[in-house]
C-alpha cells in the first residue's frame, strides 16, 4: 500500500491520455458484454431453454402445421410428462412497429409445461372461463401500459382473415421467476381462435411442446416421436428447446462466428492501444525509473509498478461494464419478443473483469518486462 | 585519508585494480586501467579530467550501479564487486545516496514524496518517514517547501530536494556527478556550502565529479582521471578537517 502514492500519482500524470485509455477499455468492455448478452441470448444458453422440453414442429418447415390429433399419441410416449400445442397468431396492435409475440395457447396444459411464467391463481381462473381472454407477459403490459380488465384489439392477416379486428379481455399478467424468462409473450385461448378461422384450418396447430421428466430421455423420445409419424403427411421433427431456438436464431446469421469476429478484432485493438500507451509511458519515464532502481528498487518492484498501472486502468475501464448494466436491457426493449430479454448476467459482466484484467496484464507486459531490464547506467545515459 | 596508492588497509571504501573496458565495434576502450583507492568516513574528493575520461564511469562502479571488467570496490566490509544483481540493488539503497546533474526528481510527486522514495523501502511506520522526510529537508533548507512539486521549484532548490533525498535513508556515502553542472553560481555556491556542511557537520563522505574547479575547489582533495588511473591534482591542507595525503 506504501507504494499505491507512487502508482496513482504516475498513473495521472497525463490525464487525458489516461481517460482516453480508460474511455477505450469502457467501450471495449461495453461492446464485449454487448457480444456477450447477444451470444448467450442468441444461443438461449441463459436459461430460457428448459432441458426438460422438447419442440415438435412439421418436417417440413415451422409454416407447416401438424394435426391436433397427434396430441394424444404424442402424449402416449413413456416418459413424456404433459404436453400444449401453440399457433403464431401474428397480430398487430395499433402499428405493426409495435410488435410483440402472440400464441395460441392450449390453456389446460400451458402452464404445465411452462412452470417458471407465473400467474396469479385468480387471475388464470378468469381466463379459462374468458373464452376472448388473454395472459399477457408483465413486460408488454408495462410496455403499453395495459391493465387487468383492458380490451386488447389485434388483427392477423394470417390464416385468411385480413381485416378482422380480434378483441381480447386482458385476465392475467404473467411473471417469469428468472430475470432472463420472456415477458413479453401474449397469450390467447385455442378455442377462441378454432371458432374463427377457416374450418381446414381447426384441427392444425403450429407446434407442439412437450415436458418429459428426465432430460436423458430426450433423444429416445424424440426419436419415439419422429419414427411414430415417419411416412405420414405430416412427419414431424421433435428437438430440444435450445436445438430448436438455435436453429430459428440462425435465420439471422451465422451470430457465434460474428461475436467472435467482432470480439477478437475489438480486444486485438484494445491491446495494441494500450500497449502503446504503456511502453509510451514507460519510454518516457525511463530516467525516473533508472532513478527508482538506481535508489534501490528492484528490478521486480519497478516491473510491478508498470504492470499496477495497466491494471489500474484496465479496472477503470470496467466502468463500460456497469454502463452496459444499465443500458443493454434497454437497448433490448425494440427487439422485445423477438428475441429473449437482453440480460447482462453476472457470468458476462465477470468474463468482462476477467477480459479486462487479462488484456491489461498483456498489454503493460512487454513494457513492464523492458523497465525490469532497464540497466540504470545506460538509461542515465540516453538522458 | 584519501588515498590512490592502494595501501591503505581500513578505509570505508577501498578500490583496488580497478578496470572497465567498453567495446565499441571492433574497438576495445579502456577506461579505467588498474585505478586504485582509499576513502575514510568524512573525506570528500572531487574527480576531475576531460570529457570521457571516465569520471562517470567510476562514480558508476562505486555506487554500484556497473561492475568492472576486473578489480574490485569494497565499502565498508562489503565486496560489492561479486555481489548479484538484486544484492547490489538491497546494498544501493542501504549504503549509496546519489545526486545527479539534473536532479532526476520524480515530477508528479511533491518534495515531501519525493525525498520519501528511499524509506519506502525501509520498514518505517508513516509517521517515522515523515519525521526523517522533515528532518532531510530541513537540513537543506527546504521545510517551507515540502508540498511544492519540482516544477515549482527553481533549479537550486530541487537539487536541494535531491540532496535531501540522497542523504534520508542514511547513507554510508554520497556519489554526486555534475551536482552543479545545471546550475547557476549562486545556487551552485549554496548547493556546495550544503555538501560541505554535510562533510563537516554531519560526518558524511562525498565523492563527486565535476568539471568546475571552483566546485572542486572545496572538496579535501582533487583527484584527476588521466589515461585511466588517478593522479593528485593537489592536496589542500584543511586545518579543521586534518591531514589530507
Amino acid at each position: 500500500m506504501k507504494y499505491a502514492r507512487l502508482i496513482f500519482a504516475n498513473l495521472l500524470r497525463k490525464k487525458t491520455r489516461l481517460a482516453l485509455t480508460i474511455g477505450s477499455f469502457a467501450a471495449a468492455l461495453f461492446l464485449f458484454a454487448l457480444l456477450g448478452v447477444v451470444g448467450n441470448t442468441f444461443s438461449l444458453a441463459n436459461g430460457v431453454v428448459s432441458a426438460h422440453r422438447l419442440v415438435i414442429t412439421n418436417r417440413t418447415s415451422i409454416i407447416n402445421l401438424l394435426p391436433l390429433s397427434y396430441r394424444d399419441q404424442i402424449l402416449r410416449v413413456p416418459g413424456v410428462q404433459s404436453i400444449t400445442h401453440n399457433n403464431w397468431f401474428g397480430g398487430v396492435y395499433q402499428d405493426p412497429k409495435n410488435f410483440f409475440p402472440q400464441f395460441v395457447i392450449d390453456p389446460q396444459n400451458q402452464r404445465r409445461v411452462y412452470p417458471e411464467l407465473i400467474v396469479p391463481k385468480a387471475q388464470w381462473q378468469t381466463f379459462l372461463n374468458d373464452r376472448m381472454g388473454a395472459v399477457v407477459g408483465a413486460a408488454t403490459a408495462r410496455r403499453f401500459g395495459w391493465k387487468l380488465g383492458d380490451r386488447i384489439p389485434l388483427t392477423t392477416t394470417l390464416y385468411g382473415l385480413a381485416g378482422k379486428v380480434w378483441d381480447f379481455n386482458l385476465d392475467g399478467i404473467y411473471h417469469g421467476t428468472q430475470p432472463q424468462d420472456d415477458q413479453t409473450q401474449f397469450w390467447i385461448q385455442w378455442a377462441y381462435y378454432k371458432e374463427s378461422v377457416p374450418p381446414q384450418l381447426q384441427g392444425q396447430v403450429g407446434w407442439y411442446v412437450l415436458r418429459i421428466r428426465n432430460p436423458d430421455d430426450a433423444p429416445r423420445i424424440a426419436r419415439a416421436v419422429d419414427r411414430m409419424f415417419i411416412n405420414s403427411p405430416n412427419e414431424t421433427r421433435t428437438e430440444t428447446e435450445s436445438a430448436f431456438a438455435a436453429g430459428w436464431v440462425k435465420q439471422f446469421a451465422n451470430i457465434k462466428l460474428l461475436i467472435l469476429s467482432i470480439g477478437s478484432v475489438v480486444f486485438f485493438t484494445l491491446l495494441l492501444v494500450t500497449g502503446n500507451t504503456m511502453a509510451t509511458s514507460v519510454r518516457e519515464r525511463t530516467a525516473e525509473l533508472a532513478i527508482l532502481k538506481a535508489i534501490g528498487f528492484s528490478d521486480r518492484a519497478v516491473l510491478g509498478f508498470i504492470l499496477a498501472e495497466s491494471l489500474l486502468i484496465a479496472l477503470a475501464g470496467c466502468i463500460g461494464l456497469v454502463f452496459a448494466g444499465v443500458l443493454i436491457p434497454a437497448l433490448g426493449q425494440p427487439l422485445a419478443g423477438l428475441l429473449p430479454a437482453l440480460v447482462v448476467t453476472p457470468a458476462v459482466l465477470g468474463y468482462g473483469v476477467l477480459a479486462a484484467v487479462a488484456v491489461g496484464f498483456a498489454s503493460a507486459l512487454l513494457p513492464a518486462l523492458s523497465a525490469r531490464r532497464l540497466r540504470v547506467v545506460d538509461a542515465l545515459r540516453r538522458v | 585519508m584519501i588515498s590512490v596508492n592502494g595501501n591503505q588497509a581500513n578505509s570505508l571504501i577501498q578500490v583496488r585494480g580497478l578496470d572497465k573496458t567498453y567495446r565499441r565495434g571492433n574497438e576495445d576502450i579502456h577506461v579505467l586501467q588498474g585505478l586504485n583507492l582509499d576513502v575514510d568516513q568524512g573525506d570528500f574528493v572531487a574527480f576531475m579530467g576531460p570529457s570521457g575520461s571516465g569520471k562517470t564511469t567510476l562514480l558508476n562502479l562505486l555506487g554500484g550501479l556497473d561492475l568492472p571488467t576486473r578489480g574490485s570496490v569494497t565499502v565498508a566490509g562489503d565486496e560489492i564487486t561479486h555481489m548479484s544483481r538484486r544484492r547490489l540493488t538491497q546494498w544501493r539503497a542501504r549504503h549509496v545516496g546519489f545526486i545527479f546533474q539534473m536532479y532526476n526528481l520524480i515530477p508528479v510527486l511533491t518534495a515531501l514524496q519525493n525525498v520519501e522514495l528511499p524509506l519506502l523501502l525501509t520498514r518505517l511506520s508513516r509517521a517515522e518517514r515523515r519525521r526523517h522526510v522533515e528532518t532531510a529537508l530541513a537540513i537543506v533548507g527546504l521545510s517551507d517547501r515540502m508540498q511544492h512539486f519540482p516544477r515549482q521549484l527553481s533549479g537550486g532548490q530541487e537539487q536541494r530536494v535531491a540532496i535531501a533525498r540522497a542523504i534520508v535513508a542514511d547513507p554510508t556515502f554520497l556519489l554526486c556527478d555534475e551536482p552543479t553542472g545545471d546550475l547557476d553560481r549562486k545556487s551552485a555556491d549554496e548547493v556546495m556550502d550544503l555538501l560541505q556542511r554535510l562533510v563537516n557537520e554531519h560526518r558524511k563522505t562525498v565523492l563527486m565529479v565535476t568539471h568546475d574547479p571552483l566546485v572542486a575547489r572545496i572538496a579535501k582533495l582533487t583527484l584527476h582521471l588521466e589515461k585511466g588511473v588517478l593522479v593528485e591534482a593537489g592536496a589542500r591542507q584543511d586545518a579543521a578537517a586534518g591531514a589530507v595525503s
